[in-house]
Protein backbone atom coordinates (compact mmCIF):
# COMPACT_ATOMS: atom_id res chain seq x y z
CA UNK A 1 0.00 0.00 0.00
CA UNK A 2 2.97 2.61 1.33
CA UNK A 3 4.52 1.24 -1.94
CA UNK A 4 1.47 2.03 -4.16
CA UNK A 5 1.35 5.96 -2.40
CA UNK A 6 4.65 6.61 -3.21
CA UNK A 7 4.81 5.16 -6.85
CA UNK A 8 1.71 6.94 -7.37
CA UNK A 9 3.39 10.53 -5.62
CA UNK A 10 6.76 10.06 -7.59
CA UNK A 11 4.77 9.31 -11.06
CA UNK A 12 2.69 12.47 -10.19
CA UNK A 13 5.56 14.63 -9.25
CA UNK A 14 7.30 13.56 -12.58
CA UNK A 15 4.40 14.46 -14.27
CA UNK A 16 4.18 18.13 -12.97
CA UNK A 17 8.01 18.70 -13.55
CA UNK A 18 7.14 17.61 -17.39
CA UNK A 19 4.34 19.15 -17.27
CA UNK A 20 5.70 22.73 -16.12
CA UNK A 21 8.32 22.18 -18.92
CA UNK A 22 6.22 21.40 -21.96
CA UNK A 23 3.57 23.94 -21.30
CA UNK A 24 5.29 26.92 -22.76
CA UNK A 25 6.39 24.48 -25.67
CA UNK A 26 2.17 23.82 -25.95
CA UNK A 27 1.54 27.44 -26.68
CA UNK A 28 4.93 28.46 -29.16
CA UNK A 29 4.93 24.86 -30.93
CA UNK A 30 0.84 23.87 -30.14
CA UNK A 31 -0.45 26.75 -30.91
CA UNK A 32 1.94 29.11 -32.80
CA UNK A 33 3.43 25.74 -34.93
CA UNK A 34 7.07 27.15 -34.09
CA UNK A 35 9.80 24.35 -33.08
CA UNK A 36 11.55 26.70 -31.27
CA UNK A 37 14.64 24.76 -30.05
CA UNK A 38 15.85 27.49 -28.01
CA UNK A 39 13.01 26.95 -25.72
CA UNK A 40 15.48 24.83 -23.02
CA UNK A 41 17.44 28.22 -23.39
CA UNK A 42 14.44 30.06 -22.01
CA UNK A 43 14.41 27.33 -19.39
CA UNK A 44 17.71 28.36 -18.31
CA UNK A 45 17.58 31.99 -18.32
CA UNK A 46 14.21 31.41 -15.99
CA UNK A 47 16.50 29.51 -13.26
CA UNK A 48 19.42 32.37 -13.97
CA UNK A 49 16.81 34.54 -12.92
CA UNK A 50 16.11 32.58 -9.97
CA UNK A 51 19.95 32.52 -8.76
CA UNK A 52 20.48 36.36 -9.62
CA UNK A 53 16.84 37.51 -7.92
CA UNK A 54 18.33 35.41 -4.44
CA UNK A 55 21.81 36.87 -4.76
CA UNK A 56 19.93 40.42 -4.56
CA UNK A 57 18.52 39.19 -1.81
CA UNK A 58 21.10 38.04 0.24
CA UNK A 59 23.40 41.08 -0.38
CA UNK A 60 20.75 44.41 -0.38
CA UNK A 61 17.79 43.07 1.59
CA UNK A 62 17.23 42.84 5.32
CA UNK A 63 17.89 39.46 6.35
CA UNK A 64 13.97 38.84 7.13
CA UNK A 65 12.77 39.40 3.57
CA UNK A 66 15.14 36.54 2.40
CA UNK A 67 12.71 33.52 2.76
CA UNK A 68 10.27 35.14 0.15
CA UNK A 69 12.61 36.05 -2.02
CA UNK A 70 11.30 32.94 -4.33
CA UNK A 71 8.38 34.42 -5.28
CA UNK A 72 10.31 37.32 -7.03
CA UNK A 73 12.26 35.16 -8.64
CA UNK A 74 9.16 33.52 -10.15
CA UNK A 75 7.81 36.77 -11.31
CA UNK A 76 11.61 38.05 -12.40
CA UNK A 77 11.88 34.61 -14.12
CA UNK A 78 8.88 34.93 -16.45
CA UNK A 79 9.23 38.68 -17.18
CA UNK A 80 12.98 38.05 -18.07
CA UNK A 81 12.48 34.95 -19.98
CA UNK A 82 8.96 36.61 -21.89
CA UNK A 83 11.01 39.41 -22.32
CA UNK A 84 13.65 37.65 -23.84
CA UNK A 85 11.26 35.85 -25.99
CA UNK A 86 9.68 38.72 -27.36
CA UNK A 87 13.30 39.82 -28.40
CA UNK A 88 13.97 36.51 -29.98
CA UNK A 89 10.45 36.92 -31.84
CA UNK A 90 10.66 40.43 -33.30
CA UNK A 91 14.76 39.53 -33.88
CA UNK A 92 14.54 36.47 -35.89
CA UNK A 93 10.93 33.81 -35.97
CA UNK A 94 8.74 36.65 -36.78
CA UNK A 95 10.84 36.00 -40.14
CA UNK A 96 10.46 32.88 -40.40
CA UNK A 97 6.75 31.86 -40.10
CA UNK A 98 5.80 28.88 -41.85
CA UNK A 99 9.28 27.37 -42.61
CA UNK A 100 10.17 24.63 -39.86
CA UNK A 101 13.19 24.01 -40.71
CA UNK A 102 14.70 27.44 -41.18
CA UNK A 103 13.24 28.31 -37.63
CA UNK A 104 14.45 24.91 -36.22
CA UNK A 105 18.21 25.53 -37.40
CA UNK A 106 18.01 29.12 -36.36
CA UNK A 107 16.67 28.66 -32.94
CA UNK A 108 18.66 25.70 -32.29
CA UNK A 109 21.90 28.35 -33.08
CA UNK A 110 20.25 31.02 -30.76
CA UNK A 111 19.95 28.13 -28.21
CA UNK A 112 24.09 27.67 -28.09
CA UNK A 113 24.56 31.32 -28.25
CA UNK A 114 22.78 31.83 -24.98
CA UNK A 115 24.68 28.81 -23.33
CA UNK A 116 27.84 30.82 -24.39
CA UNK A 117 26.25 33.93 -22.65
CA UNK A 118 25.32 32.12 -19.81
CA UNK A 119 28.87 30.37 -19.31
CA UNK A 120 30.60 34.14 -20.09
CA UNK A 121 28.32 35.57 -17.57
CA UNK A 122 28.25 32.94 -14.41
CA UNK A 123 31.09 30.37 -15.68
CA UNK A 124 30.90 27.25 -17.00
CA UNK A 125 30.46 25.10 -13.08
CA UNK A 126 27.00 24.76 -11.94
CA UNK A 127 25.68 27.08 -9.46
CA UNK A 128 23.57 26.29 -6.61
CA UNK A 129 19.97 28.06 -5.63
CA UNK A 130 19.42 27.54 -1.80
CA UNK A 131 15.94 26.79 -1.70
CA UNK A 132 14.31 28.82 0.82
CA UNK A 133 13.91 26.90 4.54
CA UNK A 134 10.07 26.79 4.48
CA UNK A 135 10.05 24.38 1.44
CA UNK A 136 13.21 22.01 3.10
CA UNK A 137 11.27 18.92 4.96
CA UNK A 138 8.09 17.25 3.89
CA UNK A 139 4.44 16.08 5.17
CA UNK A 140 4.93 12.76 6.80
CA UNK A 141 2.06 10.36 6.40
CA UNK A 142 3.11 7.63 7.88
CA UNK A 143 6.82 7.20 9.96
CA UNK A 144 8.35 5.85 6.69
CA UNK A 145 6.83 7.60 3.90
CA UNK A 146 7.46 11.80 3.51
CA UNK A 147 6.05 13.79 0.82
CA UNK A 148 8.77 16.41 -0.02
CA UNK A 149 7.22 19.75 0.59
CA UNK A 150 8.88 20.84 -2.61
CA UNK A 151 7.69 18.47 -5.13
CA UNK A 152 4.30 19.58 -3.40
CA UNK A 153 5.02 22.79 -4.20
CA UNK A 154 5.75 22.12 -7.67
CA UNK A 155 2.60 20.61 -8.21
CA UNK A 156 0.54 23.52 -6.63
CA UNK A 157 2.87 25.80 -9.19
CA UNK A 158 1.96 23.80 -11.85
CA UNK A 159 -1.47 23.75 -10.73
CA UNK A 160 -1.73 27.47 -10.61
CA UNK A 161 0.34 27.84 -13.99
CA UNK A 162 -2.17 25.46 -16.20
CA UNK A 163 -5.29 27.32 -14.68
CA UNK A 164 -4.02 30.84 -15.55
CA UNK A 165 -2.84 29.81 -19.10
CA UNK A 166 -6.50 28.09 -19.58
CA UNK A 167 -7.90 31.60 -18.13
CA UNK A 168 -6.38 33.52 -20.02
CA UNK A 169 -6.49 31.48 -23.43
CA UNK A 170 -10.54 30.24 -23.30
CA UNK A 171 -11.94 32.93 -20.97
CA UNK A 172 -10.22 36.28 -21.97
CA UNK A 173 -10.89 38.46 -24.68
CA UNK A 174 -7.08 38.51 -25.87
CA UNK A 175 -7.06 34.64 -25.38
CA UNK A 176 -10.02 34.53 -28.14
CA UNK A 177 -8.08 36.83 -30.28
CA UNK A 178 -4.84 34.63 -29.73
CA UNK A 179 -6.82 31.82 -30.97
CA UNK A 180 -8.47 33.58 -33.86
CA UNK A 181 -5.14 34.24 -35.34
CA UNK A 182 -3.90 30.94 -34.49
CA UNK A 183 -6.88 29.44 -36.70
CA UNK A 184 -7.12 31.88 -39.56
CA UNK A 185 -4.86 34.62 -39.84
CA UNK A 186 -6.00 36.08 -42.90
CA UNK A 187 -9.23 36.61 -41.54
CA UNK A 188 -8.40 37.08 -38.31
CA UNK A 189 -6.60 40.60 -39.95
CA UNK A 190 -9.42 40.98 -41.97
CA UNK A 191 -11.51 41.58 -38.59
CA UNK A 192 -8.90 43.90 -37.45
CA UNK A 193 -6.88 42.03 -35.23
CA UNK A 194 -3.33 42.99 -35.51
CA UNK A 195 -1.94 39.57 -35.96
CA UNK A 196 1.93 41.28 -35.51
CA UNK A 197 0.77 42.33 -32.00
CA UNK A 198 -1.06 38.80 -31.51
CA UNK A 199 1.87 36.70 -32.49
CA UNK A 200 4.90 38.51 -30.27
CA UNK A 201 2.86 38.78 -27.02
CA UNK A 202 1.75 34.73 -27.76
CA UNK A 203 5.22 34.01 -28.39
CA UNK A 204 6.50 36.30 -24.88
CA UNK A 205 3.63 34.02 -22.76
CA UNK A 206 4.82 30.38 -24.15
CA UNK A 207 8.92 32.25 -22.97
CA UNK A 208 7.40 33.34 -19.68
CA UNK A 209 6.53 30.01 -18.96
CA UNK A 210 9.42 28.53 -19.46
CA UNK A 211 11.00 30.88 -17.27
CA UNK A 212 9.06 29.77 -14.47
CA UNK A 213 9.77 25.87 -15.09
CA UNK A 214 13.21 27.34 -15.06
CA UNK A 215 12.40 28.81 -11.37
CA UNK A 216 11.24 25.88 -10.31
CA UNK A 217 13.86 23.47 -11.11
CA UNK A 218 16.17 25.32 -9.05
CA UNK A 219 14.46 23.53 -5.69
CA UNK A 220 15.76 20.12 -7.45
CA UNK A 221 19.09 20.52 -7.97
CA UNK A 222 21.79 22.94 -9.02
CA UNK A 223 21.85 24.27 -12.41
CA UNK A 224 24.12 25.48 -15.25
CA UNK A 225 24.61 26.74 -18.64
CA UNK A 226 22.97 23.94 -20.13
CA UNK A 227 20.34 22.73 -17.89
CA UNK A 228 17.80 22.96 -21.03
CA UNK A 229 19.21 20.30 -23.17
CA UNK A 230 18.26 18.02 -20.49
CA UNK A 231 14.71 18.95 -20.41
CA UNK A 232 13.87 19.96 -24.40
CA UNK A 233 13.59 16.39 -25.71
CA UNK A 234 11.08 15.85 -23.04
CA UNK A 235 9.41 18.68 -23.40
CA UNK A 236 8.75 18.26 -27.49
CA UNK A 237 8.03 14.80 -26.69
CA UNK A 238 4.85 15.71 -24.19
CA UNK A 239 3.18 18.28 -26.48
CA UNK A 240 3.39 15.41 -29.42
CA UNK A 241 2.25 12.46 -27.74
CA UNK A 242 -0.66 14.95 -26.10
CA UNK A 243 -1.56 16.48 -29.58
CA UNK A 244 -0.98 19.98 -30.81
CA UNK A 245 -3.19 22.55 -30.35
CA UNK A 246 -4.91 21.65 -26.71
CA UNK A 247 -3.86 22.38 -23.51
CA UNK A 248 -5.94 19.08 -22.37
CA UNK A 249 -3.33 16.62 -24.29
CA UNK A 250 -0.84 18.65 -22.76
CA UNK A 251 -1.71 17.87 -19.72
CA UNK A 252 -2.35 14.09 -20.57
CA UNK A 253 0.76 13.21 -22.57
CA UNK A 254 2.62 14.45 -19.33
CA UNK A 255 0.49 12.50 -17.21
CA UNK A 256 0.95 9.59 -19.34
CA UNK A 257 5.24 10.07 -19.88
CA UNK A 258 5.47 11.00 -16.23
CA UNK A 259 3.77 7.62 -15.01
CA UNK A 260 4.98 5.28 -17.10
CA UNK A 261 8.30 6.79 -16.62
CA UNK A 262 8.10 5.72 -12.62
CA UNK A 263 6.53 2.49 -13.19
CA UNK A 264 9.17 0.89 -15.85
CA UNK A 265 11.41 2.26 -13.61
CA UNK A 266 10.87 0.55 -10.43
CA UNK A 267 11.05 -2.34 -12.42
CA UNK A 268 14.06 -2.15 -14.41
CA UNK A 269 16.92 0.88 -14.66
CA UNK A 270 16.65 4.58 -14.79
CA UNK A 271 18.31 3.87 -18.11
CA UNK A 272 16.36 1.11 -19.42
CA UNK A 273 12.78 2.74 -18.22
CA UNK A 274 13.64 5.54 -20.33
CA UNK A 275 13.87 3.69 -23.37
CA UNK A 276 11.26 1.83 -22.73
CA UNK A 277 8.82 5.11 -22.55
CA UNK A 278 10.31 6.20 -25.44
CA UNK A 279 9.91 3.05 -27.28
CA UNK A 280 5.97 3.12 -26.29
CA UNK A 281 5.73 7.09 -27.32
CA UNK A 282 7.31 5.47 -30.62
CA UNK A 283 4.53 2.94 -31.29
CA UNK A 284 1.67 4.79 -29.81
CA UNK A 285 2.38 7.77 -32.41
CA UNK A 286 2.31 4.96 -35.12
CA UNK A 287 -1.26 4.09 -34.25
CA UNK A 288 -2.27 7.66 -33.47
CA UNK A 289 0.06 9.70 -35.76
CA UNK A 290 -2.08 12.87 -34.02
CA UNK A 291 -1.70 12.26 -30.49
CA UNK A 292 -3.78 11.48 -27.69
CA UNK A 293 -6.05 14.56 -28.02
CA UNK A 294 -6.75 14.95 -31.88
CA UNK A 295 -8.71 18.15 -32.90
CA UNK A 296 -11.81 16.88 -35.03
CA UNK A 297 -13.95 19.74 -36.78
CA UNK A 298 -15.71 19.90 -40.05
CA UNK A 299 -14.06 22.29 -41.58
CA UNK A 300 -10.37 20.66 -40.96
CA UNK A 301 -11.54 17.15 -42.87
CA UNK B 1 -17.82 56.83 -50.10
CA UNK B 2 -15.81 54.59 -51.49
CA UNK B 3 -13.36 55.29 -54.88
CA UNK B 4 -11.24 53.39 -56.77
CA UNK B 5 -8.86 54.87 -59.29
CA UNK B 6 -7.59 52.70 -61.97
CA UNK B 7 -6.27 50.01 -59.78
CA UNK B 8 -4.16 46.99 -60.22
CA UNK B 9 -3.49 44.02 -58.00
CA UNK B 10 -2.95 40.40 -58.36
CA UNK B 11 -0.77 37.39 -56.48
CA UNK B 12 3.11 37.01 -56.87
CA UNK B 13 4.40 38.51 -60.03
CA UNK B 14 0.68 38.09 -61.99
CA UNK B 15 -1.34 40.79 -62.34
CA UNK B 16 -5.45 39.45 -62.19
CA UNK B 17 -6.74 43.20 -62.13
CA UNK B 18 -6.17 45.96 -64.27
CA UNK B 19 -7.12 49.37 -64.57
CA UNK B 20 -10.88 48.48 -62.08
CA UNK B 21 -12.49 51.83 -62.02
CA UNK B 22 -15.45 52.16 -59.54
CA UNK B 23 -17.07 54.21 -57.01
CA UNK B 24 -20.10 53.65 -54.68
CA UNK B 25 -22.38 55.69 -53.06
CA UNK B 26 -23.91 56.18 -49.45
CA UNK B 27 -25.78 53.47 -48.67
CA UNK B 28 -26.41 52.19 -52.10
CA UNK B 29 -26.15 48.22 -53.42
CA UNK B 30 -23.69 47.75 -55.83
CA UNK B 31 -23.35 44.58 -57.39
CA UNK B 32 -20.32 42.83 -58.86
CA UNK B 33 -21.05 39.90 -61.76
CA UNK B 34 -18.30 37.86 -63.90
CA UNK B 35 -17.48 34.38 -64.90
CA UNK B 36 -15.45 32.38 -62.59
CA UNK B 37 -11.93 33.48 -62.45
CA UNK B 38 -12.47 36.95 -63.90
CA UNK B 39 -10.95 38.39 -60.56
CA UNK B 40 -13.95 39.50 -58.62
CA UNK B 41 -12.67 37.61 -55.64
CA UNK B 42 -9.22 39.20 -56.36
CA UNK B 43 -10.90 42.56 -56.01
CA UNK B 44 -12.68 42.09 -52.61
CA UNK B 45 -9.61 40.92 -51.34
CA UNK B 46 -7.56 44.13 -52.21
CA UNK B 47 -10.37 45.78 -51.04
CA UNK B 48 -9.71 44.16 -47.79
CA UNK B 49 -6.18 44.79 -47.75
CA UNK B 50 -5.58 41.07 -48.41
CA UNK B 51 -3.58 41.88 -51.06
CA UNK B 52 -1.50 45.15 -52.05
CA UNK B 53 -2.84 47.71 -54.29
CA UNK B 54 0.06 48.28 -56.90
CA UNK B 55 -1.15 51.02 -59.06
CA UNK B 56 -4.17 53.07 -58.74
CA UNK B 57 -5.77 54.74 -55.45
CA UNK B 58 -8.37 54.08 -53.11
CA UNK B 59 -10.69 56.04 -51.02
CA UNK B 60 -12.93 55.69 -48.37
CA UNK B 61 -14.80 58.38 -47.13
CA UNK B 62 -12.23 60.99 -48.71
CA UNK B 63 -9.63 59.38 -46.59
CA UNK B 64 -6.93 57.72 -48.57
CA UNK B 65 -6.12 54.23 -47.42
CA UNK B 66 -4.21 53.33 -50.27
CA UNK B 67 -1.41 51.55 -48.05
CA UNK B 68 -3.67 50.52 -45.52
CA UNK B 69 -2.84 47.02 -44.58
CA UNK B 70 -6.22 44.97 -43.32
CA UNK B 71 -6.29 45.19 -39.96
CA UNK B 72 -6.45 48.81 -40.44
CA UNK B 73 -8.49 48.21 -42.91
CA UNK B 74 -11.26 46.58 -40.67
CA UNK B 75 -11.12 49.35 -38.09
CA UNK B 76 -11.88 52.16 -41.13
CA UNK B 77 -15.18 50.36 -41.08
CA UNK B 78 -14.85 47.63 -43.77
CA UNK B 79 -16.40 44.41 -43.00
CA UNK B 80 -15.88 41.71 -45.06
CA UNK B 81 -18.17 37.82 -45.33
CA UNK B 82 -15.73 36.34 -47.35
CA UNK B 83 -16.25 33.47 -50.00
CA UNK B 84 -16.01 30.02 -48.00
CA UNK B 85 -17.07 31.97 -44.99
CA UNK B 86 -13.98 31.85 -43.14
CA UNK B 87 -15.53 30.77 -39.63
CA UNK B 88 -13.17 30.22 -36.79
CA UNK B 89 -13.25 26.64 -36.73
CA UNK B 90 -12.66 25.80 -33.66
CA UNK B 91 -14.38 28.87 -31.50
CA UNK B 92 -17.87 28.51 -30.34
CA UNK B 93 -20.47 30.72 -32.07
CA UNK B 94 -20.68 33.10 -29.67
CA UNK B 95 -16.98 33.83 -29.88
CA UNK B 96 -16.84 33.58 -33.41
CA UNK B 97 -19.77 36.69 -33.08
CA UNK B 98 -17.55 38.89 -30.74
CA UNK B 99 -14.96 39.20 -33.03
CA UNK B 100 -16.46 40.79 -34.78
CA UNK B 101 -16.71 43.48 -32.32
CA UNK B 102 -12.60 43.81 -32.65
CA UNK B 103 -13.07 46.50 -35.33
CA UNK B 104 -14.70 48.74 -32.88
CA UNK B 105 -12.98 51.03 -30.77
CA UNK B 106 -13.78 51.36 -28.01
CA UNK B 107 -15.10 48.13 -27.56
CA UNK B 108 -18.65 47.31 -26.14
CA UNK B 109 -19.17 44.47 -23.88
CA UNK B 110 -21.55 42.78 -25.42
CA UNK B 111 -22.75 42.13 -29.09
CA UNK B 112 -25.35 44.66 -30.79
CA UNK B 113 -28.88 42.82 -30.21
CA UNK B 114 -30.35 44.38 -33.41
CA UNK B 115 -27.89 42.05 -35.65
CA UNK B 116 -28.58 38.77 -33.49
CA UNK B 117 -32.17 39.75 -34.25
CA UNK B 118 -31.88 39.55 -38.25
CA UNK B 119 -30.14 35.87 -37.59
CA UNK B 120 -32.72 34.39 -34.74
CA UNK B 121 -31.08 30.69 -35.33
CA UNK B 122 -27.71 31.84 -33.90
CA UNK B 123 -28.63 32.15 -30.22
CA UNK B 124 -29.56 28.41 -29.91
CA UNK B 125 -26.08 27.73 -31.14
CA UNK B 126 -23.88 29.38 -28.92
CA UNK B 127 -22.08 27.38 -27.41
CA UNK B 128 -21.44 24.97 -30.89
CA UNK B 129 -18.14 25.03 -32.50
CA UNK B 130 -18.09 27.68 -35.53
CA UNK B 131 -16.63 24.82 -37.86
CA UNK B 132 -19.65 22.42 -36.53
CA UNK B 133 -22.44 24.31 -38.27
CA UNK B 134 -23.53 23.51 -41.81
CA UNK B 135 -22.67 25.64 -44.67
CA UNK B 136 -25.88 28.42 -44.27
CA UNK B 137 -25.70 28.14 -40.94
CA UNK B 138 -21.65 29.52 -41.09
CA UNK B 139 -23.16 32.17 -43.53
CA UNK B 140 -25.21 33.66 -41.33
CA UNK B 141 -22.68 33.13 -38.74
CA UNK B 142 -20.37 35.12 -40.88
CA UNK B 143 -23.17 37.55 -42.04
CA UNK B 144 -23.64 38.82 -38.37
CA UNK B 145 -20.29 38.45 -37.69
CA UNK B 146 -19.11 41.35 -40.22
CA UNK B 147 -22.86 43.19 -39.25
CA UNK B 148 -21.29 43.60 -35.35
CA UNK B 149 -18.83 46.48 -35.85
CA UNK B 150 -21.44 48.32 -38.11
CA UNK B 151 -19.63 48.73 -40.95
CA UNK B 152 -19.70 51.61 -43.26
CA UNK B 153 -18.79 49.59 -46.01
CA UNK B 154 -20.23 45.69 -46.46
CA UNK B 155 -18.08 43.21 -49.06
CA UNK B 156 -19.85 39.88 -49.66
CA UNK B 157 -18.48 37.39 -51.68
CA UNK B 158 -20.98 35.44 -53.22
CA UNK B 159 -22.78 34.94 -49.88
CA UNK B 160 -25.42 33.10 -51.59
CA UNK B 161 -22.88 30.00 -53.48
CA UNK B 162 -24.56 26.87 -51.94
CA UNK B 163 -27.13 27.50 -49.80
CA UNK B 164 -30.33 26.34 -49.36
CA UNK B 165 -33.13 28.90 -50.93
CA UNK B 166 -34.71 29.62 -47.79
CA UNK B 167 -31.54 31.26 -46.60
CA UNK B 168 -30.87 32.67 -50.09
CA UNK B 169 -34.27 34.65 -49.06
CA UNK B 170 -33.07 35.62 -45.40
CA UNK B 171 -29.88 36.98 -46.76
CA UNK B 172 -31.91 39.19 -49.60
CA UNK B 173 -33.81 40.29 -46.79
CA UNK B 174 -31.14 41.11 -44.62
CA UNK B 175 -29.75 42.94 -47.43
CA UNK B 176 -32.67 44.99 -48.24
CA UNK B 177 -32.91 45.83 -44.08
CA UNK B 178 -29.47 46.97 -44.41
CA UNK B 179 -30.29 49.18 -47.14
CA UNK B 180 -33.04 50.75 -45.94
CA UNK B 181 -31.62 51.88 -42.87
CA UNK B 182 -29.15 53.57 -44.78
CA UNK B 183 -26.13 53.48 -42.77
CA UNK B 184 -23.81 50.84 -44.70
CA UNK B 185 -22.90 50.45 -48.29
CA UNK B 186 -22.51 46.92 -49.77
CA UNK B 187 -20.45 45.34 -52.13
CA UNK B 188 -22.17 42.45 -53.61
CA UNK B 189 -20.26 39.80 -55.68
CA UNK B 190 -22.97 37.46 -57.17
CA UNK B 191 -23.72 34.78 -60.16
CA UNK B 192 -27.50 34.44 -59.74
CA UNK B 193 -28.72 37.28 -62.18
CA UNK B 194 -32.20 37.40 -60.16
CA UNK B 195 -30.94 38.10 -56.96
CA UNK B 196 -28.71 40.62 -58.48
CA UNK B 197 -31.89 42.64 -59.66
CA UNK B 198 -33.89 42.43 -56.96
CA UNK B 199 -31.23 43.85 -54.48
CA UNK B 200 -28.75 46.05 -57.06
CA UNK B 201 -28.54 50.00 -57.27
CA UNK B 202 -25.54 49.61 -59.64
CA UNK B 203 -24.47 46.96 -61.46
CA UNK B 204 -20.65 46.08 -62.53
CA UNK B 205 -19.39 43.67 -65.18
CA UNK B 206 -16.42 42.42 -64.44
CA UNK B 207 -14.05 40.62 -67.67
CA UNK B 208 -10.27 39.65 -67.26
CA UNK B 209 -9.44 41.61 -64.77
CA UNK B 210 -11.05 45.08 -66.05
CA UNK B 211 -14.64 46.38 -65.25
CA UNK B 212 -16.32 46.15 -68.91
CA UNK B 213 -19.61 47.39 -68.39
CA UNK B 214 -21.80 49.20 -65.65
CA UNK B 215 -25.07 51.17 -65.34
CA UNK B 216 -27.89 51.10 -62.77
CA UNK B 217 -30.61 47.60 -63.34
CA UNK B 218 -33.61 49.20 -64.34
CA UNK B 219 -32.19 51.36 -67.83
CA UNK B 220 -29.71 48.33 -68.31
CA UNK B 221 -30.45 45.17 -69.89
CA UNK B 222 -28.39 42.32 -68.54
CA UNK B 223 -29.52 40.04 -71.14
CA UNK B 224 -26.55 42.41 -73.01
CA UNK B 225 -24.14 41.13 -70.31
CA UNK B 226 -25.29 37.43 -71.09
CA UNK B 227 -21.95 36.39 -72.91
CA UNK B 228 -19.70 37.80 -70.81
CA UNK B 229 -21.42 35.21 -68.43
CA UNK B 230 -22.13 32.45 -70.14
CA UNK B 231 -18.74 30.26 -70.64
Amino acid sequence: MEMLILQTFNGLSVSSILLLIALGLAVTFGLMNVINMAHGELIMIGAYSAYVTQNLFASYLPKSWYEGYFFAALAASFLIAALMGCLLETILIRHLYGRPLDSLLATWGVGMMLQQVARFIFGAPNVAVTSPSWLNGGLAITSTLVLPYKRLFIMALVALVLTAMYLYIYKSASGRRMRAVMQNREMAGCLGISTRHVDSLTFAIGSGIAGIAGCALTLLGPIGPSIGTYYIVDAFMVVVLGGVGKLIGTVAGALGIGIFNTLFETYTSASIGKVLVFACIVAFLQWKPRGLVALRTRSLD
Amino acid sequence: MLQLQAIESGYGESPVLRNVTMRVDQAQVVCLIGRNGVGKTTLMRTLTGQLKIRHGTMSLDEVDVTTWDSVYRARSGIGYVPQGREIFPLLTVKENLLLGLEPCNPQPKTFPEDVIELFPVLPQMYHRQGGDLSGGQQQQLAFARALASRPKLLLLDEPTEGIQPSIVEEIRNVICKIKAQGNTSVILVEQSIDFVRSVADYIYVMDKGSIVAQGDPEHIDIEQFEHYLTV
